[in-house]
């Protein structure tokens, strides 16, 4: 074995940058996530700071913030899985279903597009377009003769609007993997399906939808890893005073106290982030575990 | 399959292609709006007179943004940031994966954990963010390249890749004659992957070109900062100087111009990528699908 290591040196320092970037940009902030622990004092420095065990978290617990950060972080959470989960698999199924090639290519190629389109710009477009005086659905809104909807502006909205850009943006995108699955449905199912007579209804429902179900399976499953994992940028952008009690998520509330704000907190902002990430991984090693048991599908 | 349709399979497809039809009318619709709105003038866009194709076409709002100096700044930056932080990325990209892919490579099970688990836990925001300060980073061009120098996830599709398309008759080959294994990466194996290095520099790319968050926590230097940024002033925080762009006299004209600015600068930001984006569609998709593959 000594003889493999050695004769692989070149492997090793070629991967040996990688491997340092990956210790220091990930595992030095996993290690530095100790001043959570302490209760960082500046002149002292991370490292020279007192520790103060869990109090920092229970500071948290207590908060009158808790309820409300964690509360809609996971509201939005949810929302955006029930929500957002089944459209990509019912566009897949109407992309495949398509006979007309021209219109089924365009019908991706349109729906993809949105995508790369940036989270900053995409804020944008929910401005000019919700803006309650030149916004073009609060015109449709004022057309019909009603009141028109300061959709930004109340807190109320907040996350439905988040919600519907996020599918309007993602659901195109999200039909990939879908439309491959359906690709690898043995032709001869539909095949035999058709000589038996059965409609195109039909084979959608009892070989398209049982042929995509596994995928399907892996991906909730993915995707309930990551349930806590709220796309933060976006939710900072669209964040202002009038809808901040619904838009204030664990992570825009440990970047205001932890760098926006002229006195950090340090070690509270860090604590809280910590929780964050301690439910983002116990979220995806357990479902993981349920996967394994139930379905035999697991990610490792 | 010569079988004659039947009346509720012609029904079906019908419902299908117009459901369809909706699906992409909902997707487009606010595209073409934006392009169009961007082409009309101000009084049009205003009095909400835009719907569907341009009304009294005008080329102020491009205008306005050339002569902005900030925007082109901003512009400036993201092309550099997006360069050489996508060359940074691939070339590390390869440098993990490679090694990794090589089965005889001992202990790479230990270093592919050690990477992977970089997708399922982090330190957070604020030990990384004090982190880049202690490292000195913080308003330099580096914190846009270095912090995100490799995405743990393009390293496992790209040795999936090399794994399933560099074949050890090869290898065996190719040290039999005496390569080197640096030599072997640059001259077999780069050549060789040349679709998994187009999914990784687009995939890179993008996100150098879409970034905005490092440069809003680390950069405080107006000179440094990418078009994202210039962005999130102008169309989220309406922070938009006219003075500089033209002699716009009275109130309303100012009001229209900034709203027109707005669109134009939504196009002039996203076009670049967009307008690759149809001609590179089957690498994205590619890249998804190996990553859907368990490495």
């Amino acid at each position: 074995m000594l003889a493999r290591i050695r004769g692989n040196w070149q492997l090793y320092l070629i991967l040996s940058v990688p491997i340092a970037f990956f210790i220091i940009f990930h595992y030095l902030p996993m290690y530095g996530a100790q001043i959570a622990f302490r209760e960082f004092i500046a002149i002292k420095g991370i490292w020279g700071s007192p520790w103060v065990g869990v109090d920092q978290f229970v500071k948290f617990f207590r908060s009158y913030q808790f309820a409300r950060v964690v509360g809609n972080t996971a509201g939005i959470a949810v929302y955006t899985l029930v929500a957002g989960f089944p459209i990509p698999i019912i566009l897949a199924l109407l992309i495949n279903n398509s006979e007309a090639p021209r219109f089924k290519k365009t019908a991706q190629m349109v729906t993809y597009a949105p995508h790369f389109i940036s989270t900053v710009v995409m804020v944008g477009l929910l401005l000019q377009f919700l803006s309650p005086r030149y916004g073009a659905v609060n015109a449709l809104i004022k057309a019909f003769g009603l009141e028109p909807v300061h959709f930004m502006g109340e807190a109320g909205m907040f996350w439905s609007v988040y919600v519907w850009s996020g599918i309007w943006q993602e659901a195109g995108w999200g039909t990939i993997i879908f439309l491959a699955a359906l690709a690898s449905i043995d032709p001869t199912l539909h095949e035999a399906a058709i000589v038996d007579g059965a409609s195109k209804l039909q084979r959608t429902w009892r070989i398209d939808v049982p042929g995509i179900l596994p995928t399907a399976v892996v991906l909730l499953i993915l995707r309930m890893g990551q349930l806590m994992n709220v796309g933060f940028e976006k939710a900072l952008l669209m964040q202002n005073p009038l809808n901040l009690q619904a838009s204030e998520i664990i992570q825009t509330f440990v970047y205001k106290i932890g760098i926006e704000s002229n006195l950090p907190a340090y070690s509270y902002s860090s604590a809280i982030g910590l929780f964050n990430s301690v439910i983002n991984f116990a979220l995806i090693i357990t479902v993981n575990e349920i996967a394994k048991r139930v379905s035999n599908t697991s990610l490792w | 399959m010569a079988i004659e349709r039947s009346r509720g399979d012609r029904v079906y497809q019908w419902c299908n292609n117009a459901l369809l039809a909706v699906a992409i009318a909902v997707v487009l619709y606010p595209l073409i709006y934006v392009l169009s709105a961007s082409f009309s003038s101000t009084r049009a866009v205003l009095g909400g007179r835009v719907w569907l194709w341009p009304v009294e076409p005008s080329l102020l709002g491009y205008q306005t943004i050339f002569d902005y100096a900030l925007i082109w700044r901003g512009y400036a930056n993201t092309v550099f940031y997006t360069f050489f932080g996508t060359i940074i990325n691939v070339v590390l990209t390869i440098m993990a994966a490679y090694p990794l892919s090589r089965r005889d490579l001992v202990g790479r099970n230990f270093f592919m954990f050690l990477i992977t688990f970089t997708m399922i836990f982090s330190g957070g925001l604020i030990p990384t963010y004090l982190l880049v300060r202690e490292l000195g980073m913080i308003n330099t061009r580096w914190v846009m390249m270095i912090p995100n120098a490799i995405a743990a996830w393009n390293v496992i599709i790209t040795r999936t890749y090399y794994q399933t398309t560099i074949s050890d008759e090869l290898l065996e080959a190719a040290q039999l004659d005496g390569c080197s294994d640096a030599r072997f990466i640059w001259q077999i194996v780069v050549p060789l992957s040349g679709a998994i290095t187009a999914v990784n520099t687009l995939f890179y790319a993008v996100g150098h070109w879409n970034a905005f968050f490092n440069a809003f926590i680390y950069l405080n230097d107006d000179r440094l900062f990418p078009l994202q940024i210039v962005l999130r002033e102008i169309l989220i925080a309406n922070d938009i100087d006219l003075e500089l762009t033209g002699d716009v006299i009275d109130d309303e004209a100012r009001q229209g111009l900034r709203e027109l600015l707005k669109f134009s600068l939504i196009v002039v930001a996203s076009v670049p990528v967009l307008m690759m984006y149809p001609f590179v569609q089957k690498y994205f998709v590619r890249g998804v699908m190996i990553g859907s593959i368990k490495g």
